[in-house]
């Protein structure tokens, strides 16, 4: 209730010296909120600033591994991995081998939820065993809640090895 | 003269001022008529949270969250660590049940109108603690890190790549890199040991600070209509006519209630056990069906049904639209009548709402859209079906299993339920009509035209044009 000012207060200057305490504390410590906030931020978001192509090419095995016309499933090593992955550093792919020179890497991943998909030699389907997705032999979409084909690797052959753009994990947002 | 134990509480109580808080918060007066089961649901949730808070620390005290020894450490809580089985399934058993006591909670204070007027922000804060536990829920099932944790990440990345513009960056967001690897699992550690339960902690008290400044809802009488300029002076001189401190008079049932949900808990965890954790989270192995926990099934069933070209659309703007409804439902329908006998729009919305969810993951629970991977080669064509017929015919019936048919069609009640059962087709379908769909598919099915030739096309016509 009582004002109690137990400092000689300069009541008849403008400015205490208790406000100008006060101004100059909250200054001080938006200022430095603002400063650390800064490196926090940063840190937090730091995925919307670093390069959202983080992926490189990376062998998933000499040719000779793919018989023609025949799709096989491969395990490569993410190029990226850290120590302690463990096993989520493998990724998947699916590696269809037209002919000779022919080749085409699939993700694992089905375009609808990202669910993997599983090949079935006989009736040549990509099958998703989440919500029913279909697709052909080439990626294309066969039926199913898909919006699209299957997403497919850049790839290239390289002393004998083919390689393939690898890295991420493929969505609708950032198709391979 | 006062023994020694009377005064050590005197000498505390003169410090500490126990009395005064108690008479602020658990003696606070309430309607008498709040005396009632429908109120314990509130005081429920938050000994699930308690109950979750307890056993979570147990399990840390373990748990390593690291992709490369998540999985591992979890196999060692269930079968080496000393009744770590039991903490495991008390964990999961007390998550099911706080989404379940928190769901009863939100209609109830639903249907007793207790959103409206003054207690627009208790409600607001409980839409908030609503999402909070629904992510708790999220990454719990992400930290049990299986096989089925693996996948899910993968689908909330596919939702997330959907969002226009920033997609890509929310994927990286989500996943704290290009991948799911070691950084997305410390994500999701963070966010389910420190993040949320401190923001769930938070809120809370806002909650029950609003219940203690705006009071607790009284029992709703039909007929009984609230106004802006009336309410709070006809609820005080409620409190000051019918009031009743909580405690004792009150909190009876509610400990009643917490008894009997810590046995239930209990119960279910010795008797059910522990939630996985599935095969181990390696992407390599492929030959994985994922589905999430219970709170999900009905977005998992959703994400099945939808038409393709809505799909984008509602799964980006329906939880955001149906999250704003919530929380502008105070001020939507802030006055007027609070029993749910006056307010029968109201109750429609509660039974279609619990009717859709209840329906969409009853429906999860079997997937009835998902191609059953393995009916090609371990459900055989009944015997019944191949009596009596020719050599083409059952040819055909050799095809039908050698390509796949049955992995999407029903025979005689086994494979897939994907595409219709084939039990009568030739009753459907003419011999073209038959020969049509196989080669072109069409009505969600492939065209087999480049997998079959046309020997096998009459094979497989043939032994169909047997099923009628």
């Amino acid at each position: 209730m009582t004002e109690t000012c137990g400092c000689a207060c300069a009541q008849d200057t403008g400015v205490s010296r208790r406000k100008m305490m006060l101004r100059l504390g909250a200054g001080m410590t938006a200022a430095g909120a603002a400063l650390m906030g800064v490196p926090i931020l940063g840190f937090v978001l730091s995925a919307f600033t670093r390069p959202t192509h983080a992926q490189e090419w990376v062998s998933i095995g000499p040719i000779e591994q793919f018989p023609a016309e025949q799709t096989r499933l491969v395990v490569y090593q993410n190029p990226a991995t850290r120590p302690w992955d463990g096993d989520t550093a493998h990724v998947p792919c699916w590696v269809r081998r037209i002919d000779e020179q022919r080749f085409q890497v699939f993700a694992i991943n089905c375009t609808h939820l990202g669910c993997p998909v599983r090949w079935f030699p006989e009736s040549k389907l990509f099958m998703c065993p989440c919500h029913g997705g279909a697709f052909y032999e080439d990626g294309s979409h066969a039926s199913g809640p898909p919006p699209r084909g299957l997403f497919e690797y850049q790839h290239k052959i390289e002393d004998g090895h083919l390689m393939v753009m690898g890295g991420y994990l493929p969505t609708l947002a950032e198709p391979l | 003269m006062a023994g020694p134990c009377t005064a050590l509480a005197l000498w505390l109580e003169e410090r500490l001022q126990v009395r005064r808080l108690y008479e602020a918060t658990a003696g606070h007066k309430v309607p008498a008529s709040t005396n009632s089961w429908f109120y314990v649901l509130g005081s429920g949730t938050l000994l699930c949270f308690v109950i979750q808070v307890v056993t979570g620390i147990c399990l840390a005290f373990v748990y390593v969250p690291s992709t490369d020894q998540a999985w591992t450490s979890l196999q060692y809580l269930n079968h080496q660590q000393a009744l770590g089985w039991l903490l495991r399934a008390i964990h999961n058993w007390g998550s099911t049940f706080m989404v379940a006591i928190m769901t009863l909670h939100m209609v109830q204070t639903f249907l007793f109108g207790a959103f409206k007027f003054p207690r627009e922000l208790t409600w607001i804060s409980g839409c908030v603690l609503l999402l909070c536990t629904l992510g708790m829920a999220f990454t719990g099932q992400v930290l049990r890190f299986d096989q089925d944790a693996y996948w899910g990440l993968g689908i909330g990345a596919s939702i997330m790549g959907r969002v226009p513009m920033i997609g890509a960056q929310l994927v990286q967001l989500l996943l704290a890199g290009p991948i799911i690897a070691g950084e997305t699992l410390s994500r999701f550690f963070t966010l389910h040991v420190l993040v949320l339960p401190g923001s769930i902690l938070a809120i809370v008290s806002l909650h029950l600070r609003l219940v203690l400044t705006k009071g607790i809802n009284e029992y709703p009488t039909p007929g009984k209509v609230v106004r802006r300029e009336t309410y709070e002076a006809e609820y005080e001189q409620l409190l000051h006519e019918k009031g009743v401190p909580f405690a004792p008079h009150v909190i009876g049932r509610d400990l009643v209630f917490a008894g009997a949900l810590t046995l239930a808990i209990l119960a279910c965890a010795v008797v059910f056990g522990p939630a996985g954790p599935s095969g181990p989270p390696d992407p390599a192995l492929i030959h994985t069906a994922p589905k999430p926990d219970f709170f999900f099934l009905s977005v998992y069933a959703v994400l099945a049904l939808l038409p393709p070209y809505m799909e984008t659309f509602l799964l980006l703007t329906a939880p955001l639209a149906g999250i704003a409804l919530l929380m502008a439902l105070p001020f939507i329908s802030g006055v007027g009548e609070k029993s749910p006998r006056r307010r029968p729009v109201a109750v429609l919305t509660v039974v279609v709402a619990f009717l859709t969810l209840g329906s969409l993951a009853w429906l999860g629970t079997f997937a009835p859209w998902s191609p059953r991977m393995e009916a090609w080669s371990s459900t055989p064509i009944p015997t019944h079906y191949l009596q009596g017929r020719s050599p083409l015919e059952r040819r055909g019936a050799a095809l039908m299993q050698a390509k796949q048919c049955r992995n999407c069609h029903a025979l005689d009640g086994g494979g897939g339920l994907r595409g219709p059962a084939l039990d009568g087709v030739a009753a459907r379908l003419t011999h073209d009509q038959l020969i049509r769909q196989v080669i072109q598919g069409g009505g969600n099915m492939p065209a087999y035209g480049k997998n079959l030739n046309p020997s096998e096309v009459t094979a497989l016509v043939a032994f169909m044009e047997t099923l009628r």
